[in-house]
């Protein structure tokens, strides 16, 4: 077993596909990027990467968090109470109508989830962007969400991780929603005073009000391979120029040449590129400046557990991160 | 020539009106200053009347006019000694956005502001108001600019959004505003902003992150232009009118929404009508704004303007 291939731990496996996500009556599912069907067990089981082209399909919050903390394990926070439809917003339909709808759907009050525990034996504190919720839409609640994980990321003392996955604002909401941006820019502020890591990861699809603020302000910013990744919508830019847009435009690729995001991580190995990114930021402030290799004053570091990272197997070293991901497995093709 | 607004159909004919009469009153004949006195008062209360109640769509138009003051004019008409700054000095120089710093009423500061440009030649050159990634970026160097010199900061807003272009994608736009609010909210020196024709979305917020937030009159701010959010959540785009209404997007609606500080009252019939009035009244705003700011350090500057936008939203009552 590579130092990668073991990051699916049964647990997790068990754990992801006893998820929300109810299984399908539909047994298989149709992978959108190359056609071929998958069963749904493995799909599930390879965290919803297809097997055949390596496509990242869309991935359910719960399955994210769990992906990510030591063993699978983290606790929800509540999120706090923020004001329901501001404007009294009336479209096609009423805005409080297809709240509940989606609230219904997904069985969650809002767009966000917040998720606390450990990640490399230090503190984290995740929140996870419901693209099924409104299209993970940022409306009032979700800012004043995003502001409560900040705040208790601080309060812990923990790592502040970000997984969007979002349209951008939510327009129901009008100008409250465009408030947001400022908002959680400011949420970023706090953490980044704190002395605290931000690390936003950008999955498909990242866009609008969101990619325009605390998506993009991220200490480092990871993509998952494919994601489409921008501020305005490819529909939007198509009417304005009038011609088409080139191959691969606003994905996690196009972005990484254009050096707008650090670096592409490969769904299985998020959690090991993670657990790198906390201890190489994180530890520094937690050991005495000038500790010597031979005198660890290590009483109150927390042991990092053996994700890989360290050299698991006497003098194997772990391999860099790079910023395209690298090839995880056999059958892995990636590009 | 000037630009009738399709809701403006007895001001115009009132105005034809009068400017035949002055035409004719070069001739030498009598009582047409009488008439042409009489048709200005119908024609003010007209103005009065039509511009008193406009609709929220109305004050789209109005915002968008083609003769509506824009940056420059006000740059031209507050700012002494300017010194016009160029480039984000990594990329490119944005012409859709203009800065620099100047002297205005005895203070030297940094005025920032998209331009959407005067006839459709200058238009074009100007891209209509919508700034590229560098164009936000030269407006983060000038308030870095603005931080290191402990100069207050003018913004200036005025622009349909930033630019959905395949260049503007590739070079960060997303990034480019994030940025941009986050410098404005980090400042330790004063940000006012107006929003003077125009505030369209993250391109607007990008400069607006400020300690006083303005709007004229008959000016707009939203998260989506009523037309973009009308072909999304209506699916057609002649919904515009419905979706600007529904999104509360004039200055009216966004004070008692407590997103503006302010709103700075236009001439009658618009600024349009009497550009160097309205670049004045904005004058007295920002020079009161920036009066109540001055002598404040930077910490509680930040403090307060966090504060600010903090408690939007939340004062909605839950």
């Amino acid at each position: 077993m590579s130092w990668l291939s073991n990051v699916v731990r049964p647990k997790l496996r068990e754990w992801v596909g006893a998820g929300s996500r109810s299984v399908p009556d539909n047994l298989w599912e149709k992978c959108p990027a190359c056609e071929q069907m998958i069963f749904h067990r493995e799909l599930e089981s390879r965290l919803r990467v297809c097997p055949h082209c390596d496509h990242h399909l869309r991935l359910g919050v719960d399955a994210r968090l769990g992906m990510i903390f030591d063993d699978a394990a983290f606790e929800t926070v509540a999120l706090p109470k923020a004001p329901v439809d501001p404007l009294k917003f009336r479209d096609v339909r009423k805005y409080p109508d297809r709240l509940k709808e989606a609230q219904t759907r997904t069985g969650r009050s809002e767009a966000l989830i917040i998720a606390n525990g450990q990640i490399g034996a230090l503190p984290a504190v995740a929140v996870a962007l419901n693209f099924d919720f409104m299209g993970g839409s940022m409306g009032v609640a979700v800012g004043e969400s995003f502001l409560a994980a900040a705040r208790l990321a601080i309060e812990k003392d923990a790592t502040f991780i970000v997984f969007c996955a979002s349209g951008g604002a939510r327009m129901q909401e009008g100008i409250l929603s465009l408030m947001q941006m400022a908002r959680t820019t400011i949420a970023v502020q706090l953490v980044r005073e704190a002395g605290l890591p931000y690390l936003a990861i950008l999955t498909d699809p990242t866009t609008g009000g969101v990619s325009a603020s605390f998506a993009m302000l991220g200490d480092v910013t990871i993509a998952e391979p494919g994601a489409v990744i921008g501020f305005a919508g490819a529909r939007v830019i198509e009417q304005t120029i009038r011609e088409s847009l080139p191959a691969g435009f606003q994905k996690a690729e196009y972005l990484l040449e254009h050096g707008m995001v650090d670096l592409i991580v490969h769904r299985s190995a998020m959690r090991e590129a993670l657990v790198r990114l906390n201890t190489l930021l994180r530890r520094p402030r937690l050991e005495p400046i000038f500790a010597s290799a031979n005198e660890p004053d290590g009483e109150e570091l927390p042991e990092v557990p053996d994700d890989g990272l360290r050299g698991e197997r006497g003098s194997e070293a772990p391999p860099a991160l790079h910023a395209h991901p690298q090839p995880v497995g056999e059958d892995r093709v990636v590009e | 020539m000037r630009t009738f607004l399709d809701f403006e159909k007895p001001i115009a004919d009132l105005e034809g009106k009068i400017a035949e009469l002055r035409h004719l009153s070069s001739t030498g004949e009598i009582n047409i200053a009488e008439e042409i006195s009489r048709l200005q008062v119908k024609l003010d209360a007209s103005l009065k009347q039509v511009y008193g109640k406009l609709s929220a769509w109305q004050k789209v138009q109005v915002a968008r006019h083609f003769d509506r003051p824009h940056s420059r004019d006000y740059l031209t008409g507050l700012i002494d000694d300017f010194v016009a700054l160029a480039g984000d000095k990594a990329f490119a120089e944005d012409p859709a956005m203009i800065g620099g710093i100047g002297r205005f009423r005895g203070r030297t500061v940094i005025v920032i502001g998209q331009e959407k440009g005067a006839d459709t030649e200058d238009r074009i050159r100007h891209n209509f108001g919508m700034a590229r990634p560098e164009g936000y970026r030269k407006a983060q160097r000038l308030m870095r600019l603005a931080d290191r010199f402990a100069l207050p900061v003018i913004t200036l807003v005025d622009t349909p959004g930033a630019y959905p272009g395949v260049d503007a994608e590739a070079r960060g736009q997303a990034e480019a505003i994030a940025r941009s609010i986050d410098i404005c909210l980090g400042l330790g020196v004063p940000i006012v902003s107006v929003v003077i024709g125009e505030g369209g979305s993250g391109g607007a917020i990008a400069l607006a992150a400020a300690d006083r937030v303005m709007m004229l009159e008959h000016a707009v701010y939203s998260v989506i232009s009523p037309e973009g959010c009308a072909s999304i959540l209506w699916r057609d785009g002649e919904q515009a009118k419905t979706a600007a209404q529904a999104m509360k997007m004039t200055a009216e609606d966004l004070k008692e929404l407590g997103i503006i500080d302010r709103i700075v009252a236009e001439p009658l019939g618009g600024a349009h009508r009497a550009p160097e009035l309205a670049v004045a009244a904005v004058g007295d705003a920002l020079a009161e704004a920036l009066d109540e700011l001055a002598g404040r350090d930077a910490d509680s500057l930040r403090q307060e303007r966090r504060m600010k936008f903090l408690r939007m939203g939340a004062q909605q009552g839950a």
